[in-house]
């Protein structure tokens, strides 16, 4: 079955997908920690970040719907964590309702800051969608590694990455089978039935973990992870890195 | 004759008590293919993975002269080539690529070695320029060839095939078939496929319940329609039936 991948149009070409992924990655780190730490009002900051973050994805050529609709998925966890604090917050009364048997508040204070969370939430998953859609997951990878992450965490993303859609079509093909014998039932039977397929997946994965690890050391697996090609840094990272610091630390001192 | 396979009274039991392969006793030369034929759970899986010491039963093995034994693990891995029956679970990583040169690399050779090994392989399997795919969109067909171009990047003496054509349509079947054939090293075959291993082995032996029940020519053991019933290889008389009621 096809599924649409993680890093679907990491291979367009543009000058975005030509960086190393590793000036990629921390161009993307440094972003989302200026992003976080610039105060609540800062709006004109705020905007900056907008601007900049708006044009990399321009000279990404990435779709702007697909990089809409993407960055709306983070929202439902931002307003599930979010959502409560103008309730909470202290501050001048901007509304006051009765609900039921309580009476609840918002204050100014609080919309502010579930606003400036939305915000700075929606600049982090931008900056993220062009890291992941402009880098091809094997060479985000093999940067990350180059920069030092343990290579077991590696290999974990590189084989989660290898067999999520092998675990999807297992679980699809079980839906499948499930539906064409199903006939009604109460709730009860249904989540028990979910219950056992989630099991069998489990197992199932399990044994083709063991069945892969055995097909490792057919090849010669052994104790330590090699690897072969590294990654160069060419000229373009180093404009890029420079271009790209200066924006974020004048954004920091002019607007701070 | 030099004998590639040498294997005296194997036996092995699972970790659940059940015993697997019974007094196994098979020599194997070099101037012949093996086919290892018998019904589902006769033990087929269990004996190919024996022969590069992925399993070890109570007896020691002897791979072209060299026993399969902690310290040849190495050397008898790289010679005997092992390829599975579910390519999901023998290309495990992100490209085709890295599948192939993940026995390379573990080898140790040098990058340049690697990348003529990698494009050699995958030229023998007929897949160049499959190098940067994803095996997940790969085809069946697709994927078992790939599949055996990661143990051919080994330059393996012995190729052990675990059902190569299952799963697959009668083309693709064919021209695995084909390309099985011209690779020049000895092949050690499992398959309930009968056409298959016409086409590609000399010698066959019959596997059932973990015992060797027949052991002798392609040809004369195929041929023994009731020696192949006895063993659920081959449909009874008054099923055959079945065929003609259409």
């Amino acid at each position: 079955m096809k599924h649409s991948f993680i890093d679907k149009y990491s291979d367009l070409d543009s000058l975005i997908h030509r960086l190393d992924p590793r000036t990629k990655f921390i161009a993307s780190l440094v972003f989302i920690i200026s992003v976080v730490l610039t105060p609540t009002s800062n709006w004109r900051a705020f905007a900056l970040h907008l601007c900049l973050v708006t044009s990399l994805l321009i000279i990404a050529k990435l779709p702007p719907f697909y990089v809409l609709k993407r960055s709306l998925v983070i929202f439902p966890f931002v307003l599930l964590v979010a959502v409560f604090i103008p309730f909470l917050k202290p501050g001048e009364i901007a509304g006051s309702y009765n609900i039921w048997l309580w009476q609840v508040s918002v204050t100014y204070a609080g919309l502010l800051i579930l606003a400036n969370v939305a915000v700075k939430a929606w600049l982090c998953i931008f900056s993220l969608i062009l890291l992941s859609a402009t880098t091809k997951l094997v060479d985000l990878l093999k940067g990350l590694k180059q920069l030092g992450i343990p290579k077991v965490i590696i290999l974990i993303l590189s084989f989660m990455y290898r067999y999520i859609f092998v675990l999807v079509d297992e679980a699809m093909r079980m839906r499948q089978a499930r539906d064409s014998r199903s006939f009604g039932g109460g709730r009860l039977r249904q989540l028990k039935t979910l219950g056992n397929m989630i099991g069998t997946l489990f197992i199932r994965s399990y044994e083709r973990g063991e069945s892969i690890y055995a097909a490792m050391l057919c090849r010669g697996f052994g104790d330590e992870i090699r690897s072969l090609r590294q990654l160069g840094f060419k000229r373009i990272d180093a404009s890029f890195g420079v271009a790209f610091g200066l924006v974020i630390i004048s954004s920091a001192i002019i607007f701070w | 004759m030099d004998k590639i396979v040498d294997i005296e009274n194997l036996s092995f039991f699972y970790p659940d008590g059940h015993q697997g392969l019974k007094d196994i006793n098979l020599v194997v030369y070099s101037a012949e293919n093996l086919a290892v034929i018998g019904p589902n759970g006769a033990g087929k899986s269990t004996l190919l993975l024996h022969l590069n010491g992925i399993l070890r039963g109570n007896n020691t093995i002897k791979v072209f002269g060299l026993p399969v034994e902690e310290e040849n693990l190495k050397e008898t891995r790289r010679k005997v080539g092992l390829v599975f029956q579910d390519p999901d679970d023998q290309l495990f990583s992100p490209t085709v690529f890295d599948d192939v040169a993940f026995g390379p690399i573990n080898m140790g050779y040098s990058e340049l070695q690697v990348k003529q090994r990698v494009a050699q392989a995958l030229k023998l399997v007929g897949m160049d320029g499959y190098e940067q795919r994803s095996p997940h969109h790969l085809s069946v067909g697709e994927k078992k060839r790939i599949a055996i171009a990661t143990v051919l990047s080994l330059n393996p003496e012995l190729l052990v095939l675990d059902e190569p054509s299952s799963n697959l349509d009668p083309r693709s079947k064919w021209s695995l078939i084909e390309v099985v054939k011209r690779l020049p090293m000895n092949k050690i075959i499992a398959a309930h496929d009968l056409e298959l291993i016409r086409a590609l082995c000399q010698r066959t032996i019959i596997l059932d319940g973990g015992i060797i029940v027949a052991d002798g020519s392609t040809t004369n053991i195929l041929n023994d329609v009731t020696l192949l019933r006895a063993h659920g290889l081959a449909p009874e008389e008054k099923l055959l039936k079945l065929q003609a009621d259409i």
